[in-house]
């Protein structure tokens, strides 16, 4: 950046500076009627000055906030941006949120200006506009089914920005010096949080967390103006709004939004990204796409896909990371680069690909290589809104399935006794909006930032995440105990669905496997073993070695691991069901309900305890219709392969 | 959302008798399929014609669509009279039409079949397309943004290339309604746009018939025999049974229609 800091300092400045210096580069691509519509940074510029001065001249306050309703859309951000040029903040809003969820976060944030994107969501906020008196004006983007409102709080985009440009021909100096009048230290935009346990909380960001985080993080990466990313994910979400708002702002890069999201495959083909960030479920569908097709293809296809990710899976990380290779594996990776992995590059469009980030949950290995061997450079990172995301990023060369990589740059990470991480930065939140109890149970005097998460920082400088600390225990020899850890890494094996882990208090890990019938059931057909059900096939003495091995798999690897090492898993099970939702062992959304299970199976775990080698369980179901019924079976209980610590050593 | 458009004004209030239907009869050899059929369809109106399987309803619109010629009777087209009228003069008229049995080319694209519907819209040669020469350009350029207004309002741009063979039977009728919409009609006939479908594609094809006529005023006429779907979204409902016209009125005047009724319900003899 050439222009010194305080013309740097806001979003709106940062627009103006880029307008100047790269005026004819694209800013945002929209695909529309088959085409894509460019605006440069310029006419962006002109753009958000326009809707700056109508809201203005609408009433809306510095200090104001507008509400942003709908996908990613070029207009939704430049309204996002006008609203910041006149020193209010932006507050988006989940698009497919139901209207009593909206009513929530437009009171609390005192909304009184929002932009909507369609007929739907105009609909939701009239639904609820006696609730929420008030909003004065929503600004509707389509105008497709819109001609037959009459409310006087509704106006068109167009409009809107007509009265804009019109006010702008005439006042432009006025509403330059509004931009001008903006420091980092304001309010930019309030994000609210899933609220997954309590009422969702609108978590204040200023402008200068959101560039600093924005700015240390497209350093690391080198970023630049003739990157291109895709917005796809809802803009309420930091994640999205980061790719997709303040990076381009600090850099100068395009986005692209698509038509829709059905379309969001065949247009980032058309796009060629070569930023990008996807969740581990959008890249698991992904891979199942990929794997579908690949099953339809012929047979010399199906066979050169096999070898080719068979070589993939043995050097391709190897090669992405810059690691010495045999030099023939080398030129076969050359060779199949050229015949496979450009062209499934290409279909994934990712064949521009610089730079992708995966984050949000655990993330498989396998599936991680999958992307990282056919030569797509897929990192992990570790952030949250509080903490404008960008807290812990994988650098290059540096990738792996456990981690989420060290501290970026600014970030100071250390930890509770009960190994909570706690971060301070340059580019955490403000505040919890008017909740200052909240505020002060997460931030602590010194600036520190309560995550809520446990983790460690092991001897590369890597943070490692493993639970949410209220979850995490301790065995009675006082080492971490964190169950949802060692139930993600057994998980990560195909053949697991579902696992279980105990030790809090006890002295050893101990584990309820439940298995995969599909994943198991194939490997069963293919070996000739005859089963007749999940409970036959669970009780199989062949099927206990198969997981046995993934169980030793999982505990080599914890004894790679100092603060680890102690919790590997001594015992297992395989149960003679799967844990339902209906049985309330899982909840709707499919997370194991560990309290639960272990005193419903009470027995079980005893045994697991106990040293038995099996254990008889008679047990009630409830079908599918609603009747009960009575299983009994005897479970055979396996110790597991265990193996001593590599190293123990303190962790700092 | 609700189908209830027309509690709000209409963009396109009803207008004078576009189309009228005057003692038509139409027999094939000894079996009659209309006889002496009478009624009207007025301008940006949303008439519906419905009546059992076998009624004559596929005949009656094939006899505006220029199909079949009746026997009998006369048809006008704005007051005009259209003696000996074929498909190709009615759609030069703007009347459009979709089939009971999808009639699309199957291996061809979704835009592709769209942009087949704008064939009265292109003038240039075969030559001045082969080369490329500007007026072939602009033509291509001006049809194709009109198609993809189409994609648009029928919100298929997610399919925009696929072949129509490879999708499922709701979103073919989409892209039927679709290709019939490209040429731009004054009137749009729907032989069973629902026929066929789930309740959430009819609520979607009701949606998009409604939207149709609301945003570009087009008059429809549509065939159905699921009266809950038609008496939703018609202004004005003609009913059929045997060849014969046995009501005619709005949705509510014919519902409680005794004819109505026993035919649709059978009635002891």
């Amino acid at each position: 950046m050439s222009l010194p800091a305080q013309q740097t300092d806001t979003f709106p400045k940062l627009l103006l500076g880029h307008a100047q210096q790269r005026p004819e580069r694209p800013a945002i691509r929209e695909k529309s009627r088959g085409i894509w519509q460019t605006l440069s940074w310029h006419q962006l510029a002109e753009k958000v000055a326009a809707l700056a001065a109508a809201l203005q001249a609408d009433g809306f306050q510095r200090g104001g906030h507008l509400g942003l309703l709908g996908d990613n859309r070029p207009r939704l951000y430049a309204a996002m941006c006008a609203a910041q040029w006149l020193g209010g903040v932006a507050v988006p809003l989940y698009q497919d949120a139901v209207a009593d969820e909206l009513a929530l976060p437009l009171l609390a944030a005192d909304v009184t200006h929002v932009f909507a994107e369609d007929q739907e969501q105009v609909d939701k906020l009239l639904e609820i506009l006696p609730k929420c008196p008030q909003i004065k004006r929503i600004v509707y983007d389509e105008d497709r089914g819109m001609r037959h409102y009459a409310q006087p709080q509704l106006v068109s985009f167009a409009n809107f920005r007509k009265q804009g440009e019109a006010l702008l021909a005439t006042r432009r100096e006025a509403i330059r010096a509004e931009a001008e009048l903006g420091r980092g230290s304001d309010v930019a935009a309030m994000f609210f949080t899933s609220g997954t346990t309590g009422q969702a909380k609108g978590v204040v960001l200023t402008h200068a967390a959101m560039i600093d985080r924005a700015r240390a993080a497209a350093e690391m990466e080198s970023l630049n103006d003739h990157d291109v990313a895709v917005a796809y994910l809802p803009p309420a979400w930091i994640g999205q709004n980061m790719f997709s708002y303040a990076q381009p702002m600090v850099v100068g890069y395009c986005i692209c939004c698509p038509e829709s999201s059905e379309t969001m495959l065949f247009d980032m083909r058309e796009v060629g990204p070569t930023y990008f960030f996807a969740p581990p479920r959008v890249l698991e569908s992904l891979l199942t796409d990929v794997t579908i097709r690949m099953e339809d293809a012929s047979r010399v296809k199906r066979w050169l896909y096999a070898h080719a990710m068979t070589l993939a899976s043995r050097v391709g990380a190897k090669v992405l990371a810059g690691e010495p290779v045999a030099m023939g594996d080398r030129l076969a990776y050359k060779l199949f680069d050229l015949l496979i992995y450009g062209p499934l590059r290409d279909v994934l469009g990712m064949s521009r690909l610089r730079v992708a980030y995966t984050a949000g949950e655990a993330i498989g290995a396998d599936l991680l290589m999958f992307f990282r061997s056919i030569g797509i450079n897929l990192k992990q990172l570790y952030g949250s809104t509080e903490t404008s995301v960008f807290v812990c990023v994988q650098p290059d060369g540096e990738v792996k399935p456990d981690t989420v990589g060290p501290a970026v740059k600014g970030v100071e990470l250390k930890f509770t006794a009960q190994r909570e991480l706690l971060i301070r930065s340059p580019g955490l939140f403000a505040e919890y909006h008017r909740n200052p109890e909240a505020t002060k149970a997460a931030k602590d005097a010194e600036g520190w930032f309560h995550t809520g998460d446990a983790g460690y920082v092991g001897d590369d400088g890597h943070l490692r995440i493993i639970d949410r600390v209220k979850d995490v225990g301790a065995l009675t020899d006082g080492t971490l105990f964190a169950p949802k850890y060692l139930e993600n890494k057994l998980k990560f094996f195909p053949y697991v669905k579902e696992a279980v882990a105990f030790g809090d208090g006890r002295d050893r890990a101990c584990m309820f496997v439940n298995i995969d019938l599909a994943a198991v059931g194939n490997w069963a057909d293919r070996r000739n073993i005859a089963y007749t059900g999940y409970a036959d096939l669970a009780a199989r003495e062949e099927t206990h070695d198969l997981i046995a091995d993934c169980v030793a798999q999982v505990n080599a690897d914890l004894a790679k691991e100092p603060t680890l090492a102690q919790s590997q898993i001594h015992r297992f099970l395989i149960l003679h069901k799967e844990l339902d939702a209906d049985d309330g062992e899982l909840t709707r959304t499919r997370k194991v309900r560990r309290g639960f299970i272990g005193d419903r199976y009470q027995p079980l775990v005893d045994a697991l305890y106990d040293g038995r080698t099996s254990v008889r369980i008679d047990a009630q179901v409830r079908y599918e219709d609603g009747r009960v019924g009575n299983i009994s079976a005897d479970l055979a209980i396996r110790d597991a392969k265990t193996f001593a610590p590599a190293q123990l050593k303190k962790v700092a | 959302m609700t189908l209830q458009l027309h509690a709000h004004a209409r963009a396109f209030p009803i207008g004078g008798t576009i189309i009228e239907v005057q003692d038509v009869s139409l027999a094939f050899g000894g079996v009659k399929a209309l006889t002496k059929i009478s009624f009207d369809v007025r301008e940006h109106e949303v008439r519906a014609i419905i009546g059992p399987n076998g009624a004559g309803k596929s005949s009656m619109l094939n006899v505006i669509n220029g199909v079949y010629r009746p026997q009998e009777g006369t048809l006008r087209f704005r007051g005009e009279v259209l003696a000996g009228i074929t498909p190709r003069r009615a759609a030069h008229l703007g009347i459009s039409r979709t089939f009971q049995n999808i009639a699309l080319f199957k291996g061809m694209s979704v835009l592709d079949n769209i942009m087949a519907g704008r064939n009265l819209r292109m003038h240039a040669t075969f030559l001045e397309v082969a080369f490329r020469l500007p007026r072939a350009k602009r033509e291509e350029n001006e049809n194709r943004e009109a198609v993809e207004e189409i994609i648009e309002f029928l919100e298929i741009e997610h399919i925009r290339k696929t072949p129509v063979g490879r999708l499922p039977y709701g979103l073919q009728k989409r892209v039927e309604l679709g290709r019939a919409l490209a040429a731009e009609p004054k009137v749009l006939l729907l032989d069973e746009p629902m026929a066929g479908m789930n309740i959430e594609e009819k609520q979607d094809m009701c949606r998009f018939i409604l939207d149709v006529n609301d945003h570009y005023g087009t008059t429809i006429v549509l065939i159905e025999h699921d009266m809950g779907v038609v008496m939703d979204i018609s202004d004005r409902v003609v009913v059929l049974d045997y060849g014969k016209k046995i009501g005619d009125g709005t949705p509510d005047v014919v519902r409680a229609d005794q004819n109505v009724i026993d035919a649709y319900l059978g009635v002891a003899h």
